[in-house]
């Protein structure tokens, strides 16, 4: 059988089986969570509640008037011992809701099951969404309603649920199919009801073989949905690059899958949906991988977002060897971390411990135009430009050499065998051309539009 | 407890420059042997004193220049090597190891080392001792018993009075030429193992051997002599493939083979000199920049929508 890729792409150890052979545990509430009030793309929220309030599991305790935002929830029952700047895992300090748990762990009395879920109006279910603070579970976390309103121009004919999990390490969204293939296949009924679309895909990498079986055997009686195996390569698993694969359209540079009338969807964002819906219930808890060698034991958790990563780790029995990194989400695209005193947020994928012996801090050499990283890119661009000229922090050249286009998937820097920070050259150039944008605006220079 | 704390991707694969450079060494052995065994010890004396020469030079203009000596990756052992490939195996040792440190000083060093030199550093080398002493440099020998003899392109060119050595011969290596050039089968073997690793593509070897036989088939000229004959098979697998002074691209690695093919054949037969192989390659050096430009890739995405 031939098998749907994109041209480009890596193929590094996958090292899942450390973990996608055991059922997902599920950890007891934490006696205390951090809720960051910006856990998304987009605006941050602000707080519904006051010191000393007290709340319980499911209320909404932050949210704003922005069009692009997310509300926050609670995800114990208990009391808001404060609201201060926390450590996130993105990076920097983010204002949070500290709330410390009264052990009932309560749901709110509006959180309340509605198998009637299917009879509400497209406008109910994407204030729904919202409301549930429902984001992308596969690592950007943009809000769901945002994405599931398509603009009015735009015709959708294709859903496409994501169930590759390219990136190595991972394996919750591996394990979810296996434990939830019916929610999934929900989930992606009511997008498509949603949008009026009549055809729905979920692609999954032939690596796991058993979640295609088990998938492709509940969309049995679903003559609009199709299972489709996808080439075990990374990233295939990027929206541009799975399109690509399953369609052979590519998204116009600068663009959204709008332009080729897709919407691709996170298996776990699926759950999720059909979770806000059916159980009125809001994004308050996710299942993440909690693995690497630094970690005891490794494993699937369902963890309440706010937890601190220190109290997850515990959970999988404690670090172990001489921890050199621990990061949030994939070794690939994946944030290090500083210290373990963040929480999870709705984004986390994962939770990574690497040691000593596996991160090896190598001096960058000289790049010798091997060529492979040109061969590698799956957006087709020329990294070894971005070391070039990177290094003499000639970010104009960068953008003319489409750095802009670049999804940082890391494939050109795994590859290097000069041991080039490609992708950090990449991403700071692209910080350095939107501040000097931003300043040409401010000065009058240029008018404050997408000129693509 | 601190954290290492760097940009993603957190992974690597394990191949670094110097495992690169090792690759092409040990692709360069089995004829490196053979022209041990051709031409006896004195070639493994000229390989050595090269590679040593090349790799004294690399240390002492880094230690002068103050830069971070790099020895150790290899690199400057391949120049050596590859220089005393492409000599006449008669060569006094002193030339050779002038050969090697101008090789790395005036085509890598100062340039800016590994990486940025334009032209490729061994070639550099034969083209200054071609200059400098033209008559060592085109005094070639027999094999086993290294009587004074020409060149089969030499025989070929000039319609000399001598029998031109079989395709087999040609083939194995029985026959007078550089020290590391004549054994195609040698060399093809080395070829296979950069394949096979993936340190080379297909694309310069290929358009450049496809070139030459074709355009000397169409001047009337024999084919597959014009491949096995002269410096062809260890200039397309192992010079004109050098990752720093060829292009990058599939469709640039083809312009630069295809390129230098023909230049190869209108030296041997519309030029003064038998052979192409070397002056090819370092003109398309030159070229490779502007080759690069023209043939970036098209970018993901860059499609217009209607």
């Amino acid at each position: 059988m031939k098998l749907f890729t994109f041209p480009g792409g890596i193929h590094p150890s996958g090292k899942k089986e450390l973990t996608c052979h055991q059922a997902v545990k599920v950890m007891p509430p934490p006696k205390m969570v951090v809720i960051p009030l910006l856990q998304h793309t987009g605006a941050i929220c602000e707080p519904l509640v006051q010191k000393g309030d007290k709340v319980k599991k499911g209320q909404k305790i932050g949210d704003s008037n922005s069009l692009i935002t997310a509300p926050v929830h609670a995800s114990l029952s208990g009391v808001v011992t404060d609201i201060r700047s926390y450590p996130h895992p993105l990076g920097n300090k983010v204002r949070s809701i500290i709330i410390e748990s009264d052990g009932l762990d309560q749901w709110a009395e509006d959180i309340k099951r509605d198998d009637n879920y299917f009879r509400l109006l497209p406008q109910e279910v994407r204030d729904k969404l919202r409301d549930k603070g429902l984001v992308g579970l596969g690592g950007a976390a943009f809000p769901t309603s945002v994405k599931l309103t398509p603009p009015a121009d735009k015709n959708i004919d294709v859903i496409i649920i994501n169930g590759c999990e390219c990136e190595p390490y991972l394996t919750c969204d591996h394990r979810l199919m296996l434990d939830n293939p019916r929610e999934i296949v929900e989930g992606l009924k009511i997008i498509m009801k949603l949008l009026d679309v009549g055809k729905g895909i979920i692609a999954i990498e032939d690596n796991k073989p058993e979640a295609i079986k088990l998938l492709s055997a509940t969309v049995k009686m679903e003559p609009n949905i199709e299972v489709v195996a996808v080439k075990t390569k990374y990233p295939q698993g990027a929206e541009k690059q799975l399109i690509k694969a399953l369609l052979k359209k590519e998204i116009p540079s600068g663009k959204l899958p709008f332009e080729v009338g897709v919407v691709v969807d996170n298996v776990g964002t699926a759950v999720a949906i059909y979770e806000a819906l059916r159980d009125n219930r809001p994004l308050i808890e996710r299942i993440i991988t909690v693995t690497g060698s630094g970690i005891k034991e490794p494993q699937n958790v369902k963890v309440r977002i706010g937890t601190l990563f220190s109290d997850v780790i515990a959970f999988c029995g404690g670090l172990q060897g001489d921890i050199a990194k621990v990061i949030m989400g994939g070794p690939m695209m994946g944030i290090a971390q500083y210290l373990l005193d963040v929480p999870v947020i709705k984004g986390t994928s994962g939770i990574l411990a690497l040691t000593a012996q596996e991160v090896k801090i190598v001096q960058a050499g000289p790049c010798i135009r091997c060529s492979k990283c040109i061969e590698s890119c799956p957006m087709n661009l020329t990294p070894y430009l971005y070391g070039l000229y990177g290094r003499r922090q000639e970010y104009e050249a960068m953008g003319k050499h489409n750095v802009a286009d670049c999804i940082e998937c890391g494939v050109c820097a795994y590859g290097c065998p000069a041991r080039i920070p490609l992708v950090q050259y990449a991403k700071w150039a692209k910080m350095e051309i939107a501040q000097a944008r931003k300043k040409k605006i401010e000065d009058g220079k240029i008018e404050k539009k997408d000129n693509r | 407890m601190a954290y290492i704390v760097s940009t993603s991707p957190h992974l690597k694969n394990t191949e670094t420059i110097s495992i690169v450079m090792r690759d092409v060494l040990i692709a360069l052995a089995p004829a490196s042997l053979a022209a041990v065994y051709f031409f006896g010890l004195p070639a493994l004396w000229l390989m050595l004193v090269s590679m040593v020469s090349a790799i004294a030079a690399e240390f002492i203009s880094a230690k002068i220049m103050k830069r971070e000596v790099t020895v150790s990756d290899g690199s400057a052992a391949i120049t050596g090597l590859l220089l005393a490939m492409v000599c006449p195996p008669g060569i006094p040792l002193w030339m050779i190891a002038i050969g090697a440190a101008v090789a790395i000083i005036l085509a890598k060093q100062v340039f800016g080392g590994l990486g940025y030199n334009p032209f490729n550093p061994a070639l550099v080398g034969r083209a200054v001792l071609m200059a400098s002493w033209p008559v060592a440099m085109t005094t070639w020998i027999t094999p086993f018993d290294a009587i004074t003899t020409a060149t089969p392109l030499a025989i070929a060119k000039f319609n000399l009075s001598q029998p031109l050595p079989s395709y087999w011969d040609l083939f194995l290596g029985n026959r007078a030429g550089s020290l590391g050039e004549t054994s195609a089968a040698a060399l093809l073997l080395g070829a296979a193992y950069l394949l096979y690793k993936k340190q080379i593509s297909w694309h310069i070897p290929v358009s450049f051997i496809a070139a030459v036989g074709l355009l000397s088939g169409i001047m009337g000229r024999d084919p597959l002599f014009n491949i096995l004959a002269g410096g062809l098979i260890l200039g397309a697998f192992f010079m004109a493939t050098d990752m720093v002074t060829s292009p990058m691209t599939g469709k640039g690695k083809i312009i630069f083979g295809g390129g230098c093919g023909i230049l190869t054949v209108l030296i041997r037969y519309k030029g003064g000199f038998p052979e192409g192989v070397c002056y090819s390659i370092l003109i398309f050096n030159m070229l490779t920049p502007l080759i690069d430009k023209y043939t970036m890739p098209q970018k993901f995405g860059k499609v217009k929508i209607s």
